[in-house]
């Protein structure tokens, strides 16, 4: 029997909502994260044009904010919470569940060779908990005293405390219990990416033949189950001391006109926990992103990625780095100067595995046979992009010059560049390349040539002024720059960056027009369109569960060796068996 | 009437893509391209050359904005220690352009020269050790250089002897500062949360004689060339003190004093000649959210000479004689 028992009568129930096929909640992933990336991405639209233009009115701010923009004019406190909902949707929701989430499940149990995840319930768990997590979040924007808006890193006191602002009542709340669902549903997907990944790899897939992306994703479980747990304590102590008077958090504290009685805790505490899940966090997203990147970049270059064993190497250190960093976002907290040193120390030393990474992607290209297809484009955006917002980590990392950029737009800059359009090039890089394993379909590339050189310009033309704006000392989260002389003249800069948000964010309708025009009318796929070696593409076009229809296949090589001497063509799928006297790749 | 033309606009963009769309299609199978999914010469020279263009514009642009936006920039810090972050920066900056004009371009010029063409082959290169070790240990020996160099500038900073230095409380809460001078004797008088009345702001404790000579104000005044101690407190949820002139910055944490001492050497007077504005102030402002009015917390501060210092304090109440009012 090769079937495997796998012909049993699916419902639609089963098939499409609580569906255990890791390809089916590959999508749901991938949709959820659609849906709440076209949420945070409005709201950034709506904080750029308050930004730029904080004194006039705007209708379309009425329609959608009602009561808290009054005249289209946007009220501090709803400001804030658009930041602060606009940083957790963006990174929790679309970078983490929508970017691991998706291509995690989707390709791990297709290039290790295995029928699915090592456990389709678990799986669905996490597909589900990531749903009510996503919505408890959507009700909380709905609240009567508006949605958390205390920043994505909930610093306490300020999100402890009802008196201290109204986003830090019952949107806070609803905050912290969508975040706890969040996590648990990271842990069962983390969890199972790991166990699938060691345990069901096909014959011949050892761990040195497997695929960057699985590298990638693999590491990327392992930081997210060590980390979350942390986050999730830090959550429920939050809880405690909001709900049922503890003091983890709180000491000495009045406010409105009133003493309370909690005391002995520690706000800087909260900002430890939070870290040693937030500097993570940062690779969480960004890893899945190289890991793709390295993937598309070799297929398309038609040449091996260059230094393997580098690019392991440096996925490893990276990850393990990546714990003992925290510290670097909480120079200015009146630390021992001495602990400030270390982490400017562990934080600069990140700089090494992440030069080996870029030297190897423009190894890569050098002498390559490049085929622009869509997810090349980004890929290559995300190597650029990657450069230009990891060289500014060395003025942040170094405690002495953060003094006099920390919390400004100097950061926003910076993380926006090097995590947040990376991560989100690599995430467009893995649709546009596996939208034909997803729905055994292409998509339209012109469209997807527009799509990418408009976002691509668009997204520097946001973020790179910005540095100049924090060396020019201004503050992030300003609900206006208009208290302080000293900022008049930035004006300009700020109206730029708006316009670019504005022309990006209408050019994501591109995209979206694209993946849903392609999901129905697209040109059918062919079994292998980019000629790629890996083996999700020795599956059938149609998506069978189980995914392949006979035995699975048996491993012979690695997975890069493109254009090799000798060969008919210029790839040779993980499958051909080496032939007599050849030598394997790497 | 302006709502249904708006819908009605983007539903015919909608059906418009639609039509490019399948035009292209439909032309592409018209002229019978074998493999609709190999990449044609031709579109792989469009994204080439739009990578050389493109790409090259952003680096050259990147050079142009310090001219062309250079003067937003702070001026040379106000503060004796800024000359010692300046030389730091300088270095990391120097580093950090070289290195981003020199990767940049070549990812765009390696995306132009290598572009697919039929009928080409990439070469067959997995590694080079020798290579790899190269790029590893050049990286890992100018980090060094620049980590001994952060932390010794950073050591310098933080850790500056303060026997000499005079003291004064900065005092946070939602959204103003209030300063607290430590007058003659420079030392502060102890404050604590609970004695925070409507008549006592800062919670100082009557009852130390520390606290008498204190002065409250609503403005931070410092002599320039004088070593300046600053102590901060807040009184509900996490501030950042943060003085852009300076170089300064520190969080201000509920039931924590921090401190940042730093000296001055420039006064307001000396600022407004040299920037041309008559108006230019010092000022502290919050950079840490604190709630609705974060925006615009702030705080003047004032550098003078140590004759306009004193003047001014012999003019102010001392805290003894605010309690007696």
């Amino acid at each position: 029997m090769a079937d495997h028992g796998h012909h049993h009568e699916e419902t639609f129930i089963t098939k499409y909502v609580f569906s255990q096929d890791h390809k089916m909640i590959a999508k749901q992933f991938l949709l959820t994260g659609m849906f709440m990336g076209v949420i945070g991405v409005i709201m950034s639209a709506f904080f750029r044009l308050q930004l730029a233009w904080p004194e006039k009115g705007f209708p379309i701010l009425e329609t959608f904010l009602g009561k808290w923009a009054p005249d289209g004019v946007m009220d501090p406190n709803i400001y804030l919470a658009l930041v602060t909902i606009h940083g957790t949707i963006m990174v929790f929701f679309v970078l983490t569940a929508g970017l691991s989430g998706t291509f995690s499940n989707l390709l791990i149990p297709l290039q290790i060779g295995a029928r699915d995840m090592a456990s389709g319930f678990l799986n669905m768990l996490s597909y589900w908990f990531f749903f009510l997590s996503s919505l408890v979040m959507i009700i909380s924007l709905f609240v009567q005293s508006g949605p958390a808006a205390a920043g994505w890193t909930i610093y306490p006191p300020l999100s402890a405390l009802p008196q201290a602002m109204p986003g830090s009542g019952l949107g806070m709340t609803l905050w912290l219990v969508s975040m706890s669902l969040f996590i648990v549903s990271a842990l069962l997907g983390g969890l199972n990416y790991i166990v699938t990944v060691l345990n069901l790899r096909t014959q011949g897939m050892s761990m040195t033949r497997l695929p960057l992306t699985m590298w990638a994703f693999f590491v990327t479980a392992i930081l997210g189950v060590l980390s979350f747990p942390v986050l999730l304590s830090a959550s429920l102590l939050l809880i405690f001391d909001r709900s049922f008077g503890t003091a983890f958090y709180l000491s000495d504290i009045m406010i409105q006109g009133e003493i309370l009685t909690q005391t002995g805790g520690s706000p800087i505490l909260f900002q430890h926990l939070f870290w040693f899940l937030g500097h993570p966090e940062v690779y969480i997203i960004l890893l899945p992103a190289l890991g793709i990147t390295s993937e598309v970049v070799s297929t398309n270059a038609r040449k091996p990625i260059f230094g393997y064993r580098a690019m392991v190497g440096s996925i490893l250190a990276i990850a393990f780095l990546s714990f003992i960093v925290w510290g670097h976002h909480m120079f200015m907290t009146g630390m021992n100067p001495f602990l400030g040193s270390v982490f400017t120390f562990t934080t600069l030393l990140i700089a090494i595995p992440s030069a080996v990474k870029v030297f190897n992607y423009l190894t890569t290209l050098w002498k390559a046979n490049i085929q622009f297809t869509p997810a090349m484009l980004f890929s290559i955006g995300l190597v650029s992009t990657f450069i230009s917002g990891g060289l500014t980590g060395l003025i942040l990392g170094d405690s002495a010059l953060d003094i006099n950029v920390h919390d400004t737009y100097f950061v926003t800059a910076h993380f926006h560049i090097v995590m947040g359009l990376s991560a989100i090039f690599g995430m467009f890089a893995g649709v546009y390349h596996w939208f034909p394993k997803m729905y055994g379909r292409m998509m339209n590339r012109g469209l997807g040539y527009a799509h990418f050189w408009i976002t691509f310009i668009a997204a520097y033309g946001v973020f790179y002024p910005m540095h100049f704006l924090g060396l020019a000392g201004l503050p992030r989260r300003y609900y206006s720059n208009t208290a302080f002389p000293m900022f008049d003249g930035l004006v300009e800069i700020n109206e730029l960056i708006s316009v670019f948000a504005i022309l990006g964010v209408v050019a994501q309708l591109l995209f979206f027009f694209n993946f849903f025009y392609s999901i129905f009318r697209g040109r059918k796929a062919s079994q292998n369109p980019w000629r790629s070696n890996t083996l999700e593409w020795t599956t059938p076009v149609e998506r069978i569960h189980g995914n392949w229809p006979g035995e699975i296949p048996t491993v012979h090589r690695w997975a890069y060796d493109y254009s090799k001497p000798g060969m008919d063509e210029d790839y040779v799928p993980q499958t051909t068996p080496l032939k007599e006297g050849e030598e394997e790749g790497h | 009437m302006t709502t249904f033309l708006t819908y009605f606009t983007v539903v015919l963009a909608v059906i418009g893509l639609v039509q490019i769309v399948r035009i292209f299609e439909l032309a592409a199978k018209l002229k019978g391209e074998q493999n609709l999914d190999e990449i044609s010469d031709k579109e792989n020279h469009f994204n080439a050359v739009a990578m050389l263009v493109v790409g090259m514009s952003f680096v050259l642009f990147v050079a142009y904005s310090f001219k062309l936006w250079g003067h937003h920039l702070l001026p040379e810090s106000s503060s004796e220690h800024g000359a010692a972050i300046k030389g730091l920066w300088d270095a990391t900056m120097f580093l950090i352009l070289f290195v981003f004009f020199i990767t940049q371009p070549l990812l765009f010029w390696f995306s132009y020269k290598y572009r697919g063409r039929k009928g080409n082959k990439a070469i067959y290169q997995t590694h080079n050790n020798k290579l790899e070790v190269l790029w590893t240990s050049v990286p890992a020996i100018v980090l060094t250089g620049l980590v001994i160099y952060g932390i010794n500038t950073w050591n310098k900073v933080m850790m500056p002897d303060t026997s000499e230095a005079h003291l004064i409380e900065v005092y946070a809460q939602q959204f103003f500062w209030t300063a607290r001078h430590a007058g003659d004797d420079n030392q502060l008088g102890a404050a604590h949360y609970t004695l925070i009345e409507p008549t006592n702001t800062l919670g100082v404790d009557i009852n130390d004689t520390a606290s008498a000579d204190d002065i409250i104000v609503r403005e931070i005044h410092l002599p320039v060339d004088k070593q300046v101690l600053m102590k901060f407190r807040s009184q509900d949820v996490i501030h950042s003190a943060y003085l852009p002139h300076f170089g300064v910055q520190m969080n201000c944490v509920p039931g924590m004093v921090t401190q940042f001492a730093f000296t001055p050497i420039k006064t307001t007077k000396e600022m407004r000649e040299e920037m041309g504005d008559d108006e230019f102030d010092y000022v502290l402002l919050c950079n840490k959210i604190c709630g609705a009015a974060h925006y615009n917390m702030q705080i003047k501060v004032v550098v003078e000479t140590q004759e306009e210092y004193e003047a001014w304090l012999a003019e102010q109440q001392t805290f003894q004689a605010l309690a007696s009012n």
